[in-house]
């Protein structure tokens, strides 16, 4: 439904995106992983016509970027970081302008608005000010206004940023029950946000790939080995050493108070490990799977993963 | 064309739903309503005087001693007013972020711009319109020309357009509106008063001046002639203003 090849875009000096490839499903849901200007809202904004590419095609919904630009933003719908807010209008003033300029006919208008409403559960706010709802509020009115013209694909970019914990979870509630019915790309920083809502994932870093797929084919790609990363109370050489005389233990590593115990594939340990654990009273305060996303995507933004 | 509609219908009611349009349009008329006063106050007490001299009676002409005048002091209240209806036009989607969602909906550069345009058209009428009402009156209880009077607002009109086109240029320049009125202003009061240095240049350059001024157009029309050249000139000043505008917009987003 997406498919971006060879993407590069260059501001004067800057290349904000380099040589960018990756192919989104239909029906799913896509995040774009990776830390602050790391050219998540640029990519964006080539895709939703908002910026041209200095080099590289871009499909969505089988139109081309560059070539078809009306036919790619009408079956778009496009949450930018700033929400695009009227704020002089009424909820459903506004929405009723966005179904105007995204060319929803006439007789279908007040129906999509309507509907835009109802998905977004704006009921209780339609006809309020939209300076004067809160902040959760107006980033639901950004998610209707999106798919008020009943767009194929859907971009959000950062679309729970700035909102409190309920919030956030309300959000991403919205966004997944949007899923089948459009696809959807959206960009964050925060990786929980990818492995809640997501079925796959690009991770970009200055601008560059480093991995993209299904959360499946990521995590088994790079798990090439297994182990843990467990949280001590006090990690040490002493710890480690204990950990490291349990049968199959091949690697144990400390870092502060986490320690990262590794084995070869095929075997699971977990238990031994926290069977030790708890017998030497090591006060455990953590303990996860090594080599899930999470550590990729950290290897990611400390730089140590080569592309 | 349904999309210029839409964008001057957003348009003229975000002028509404902020205090602009009322304080702009009450601000206007208590202007012009004192200016129009203070020329018929100053008429009646001349016709009074020219009156008892046959020779003198025969030129009171209400169209020249009030209207004219009338129609230049509103010129240049325009050039207050312009910069204030044009100043948010640009300039405010660009700060709210809302340019990223007319120009990634199926709209072209030049509907918004004309939408916008056209939007501040309607306030330049509706504003001149309730001026004229004042007119009335002296139609009621006079008998001034009509002609004069009709070119007068003509001129007002066209030339009102022009300063929206420039003030939507200087708009689409930056995201602060103070910069982008200041800016307009300083400009259209350059262009209305340009004709100064040319009463003591000469040659070419003289009549180059004088062309490009503001004032030197209206000055006919105030008077009841309807020049195809002065029309052509306001015409193809807002035009240009418009084409600047859409030049800026289209090339900020290719760079």
């Amino acid at each position: 439904m997406i498919e971006v090849q060879g993407l590069t875009k260059k501001y004067g000096e800057l290349v904000a995106v380099r040589d960018l490839t990756f192919k989104v499903e239909p029906g799913r849901i896509w995040g774009l992983l990776g830390p602050n200007a790391a050219g998540k809202t640029t990519t964006m904004r080539i895709l939703t016509g908002y910026l041209p590419a200095t080099a590289g095609q871009a499909t969505v919904a089988g139109f081309d970027v560059f070539n078809e630009p009306d036919a790619v933003k009408r079956s778009i719908g496009y949450l930018p970081e700033v929400v695009p807010l009227y704020l002089d209008m009424t909820v459903s003033g506004f929405l009723g302008f966005v179904a105007e300029i995204k060319q929803v006919p006439a007789a279908k208008r007040k129906a999509a608005v309507a509907r835009a409403v109802e998905s977004a559960g704006l009921k209780d706010v339609s006809h309020r000010l939209i300076k004067n709802i809160s902040r959760g509020f107006k980033q639901r009115v950004g998610i209707a206004q999106a798919i008020i013209h009943d767009p194929k694909v859907l971009v959000l970019d950062e679309p729970t940023i700035g909102l409190d914990p309920a919030q956030i979870r309300e959000i991403r509630e919205l966004i997944k029950s949007l899923r089948g019915e459009h696809t959807i790309l959206l960009s964050t920083h925060i990786l929980p946000e990818v492995t809640q809502v997501c079925d796959g994932v690009v991770i970009i870093n200055e601008g560059r790939l480093m991995a993209s797929g299904s959360l499946e084919e990521l995590a088994a790609s790079f798990e090439r080995k297994d182990g843990v990363i467990l949280k001590l109370r006090r990690g040490g050489a002493e710890e480690a050493a204990l950990l490291r005389a349990i049968p199959g233990v091949e690697k144990v590593s400390a870092e502060g108070n986490e320690l990262r115990v590794e084995w070869s594939r095929g075997r699971d340990l977990r238990d031994d490990v926290a069977r030790l654990a708890l017998d030497k009273s090591l006060g455990i305060q953590e303990m996860r799977s090594l080599a899930s996303i999470e550590d990729l995507y950290m290897k990611v933004v400390s730089g140590g993963l080569e592309p | 064309m349904k999309n210029i509609w839409s964008l001057m219908k957003k348009e003229i009611g975000a002028y509404f739903s902020s205090p602009i349009a009322y304080v702009v349009i009450s601000g206007f008329l208590l202007l012009v309503g004192y200016f129009f006063y203070s020329l018929v106050l100053w008429f009646n007490a001349q016709a009074m005087q020219m009156a008892q001299n046959p020779y003198y009676a025969q030129q009171i002409n209400i169209n020249e001693m009030v209207f004219s005048p009338l129609f230049h002091n509103m010129s240049i209240i325009l050039i207050l007013v312009a910069p204030l209806l044009t100043m948010r036009l640009l300039a405010e989607e660009k700060k709210s972020g809302t340019d990223e969602l007319l120009y990634t909906s199926p709209l072209s550069v030049g509907q918004i711009i004309l939408g916008k345009y056209f939007a501040a058209l309607v306030m330049l009428a509706a504003m001149l319109g309730l001026t004229a009402l004042l007119s009335i009156f002296a139609f009621a209880f006079g008998n001034p020309e009509i002609a004069p009077w009709l070119t007068g607002y003509l001129g007002l009109f066209l030339m009102g357009a022009t300063f929206i086109a420039i003030g939507l240029f200087f708009s689409s320049l930056t995201e602060n509106q103070i910069v982008a009125a200041f800016l307009t202003f300083v400009t259209l009061l350059l262009f209305l008063v340009l004709n100064w240095v040319a009463s003591s240049g000469s040659g070419t350059w003289q009549s180059v001046l004088s062309y490009l001024s503001f004032s030197q157009h209206f000055e006919d029309m105030t008077r009841g002639i309807l020049d195809t050249k002065d029309v052509v000139y306001y015409l193809s000043f807002s035009f240009f203003g418009i084409f600047l505008a859409h030049s800026v917009i289209q090339s900020r987003r290719w760079r």
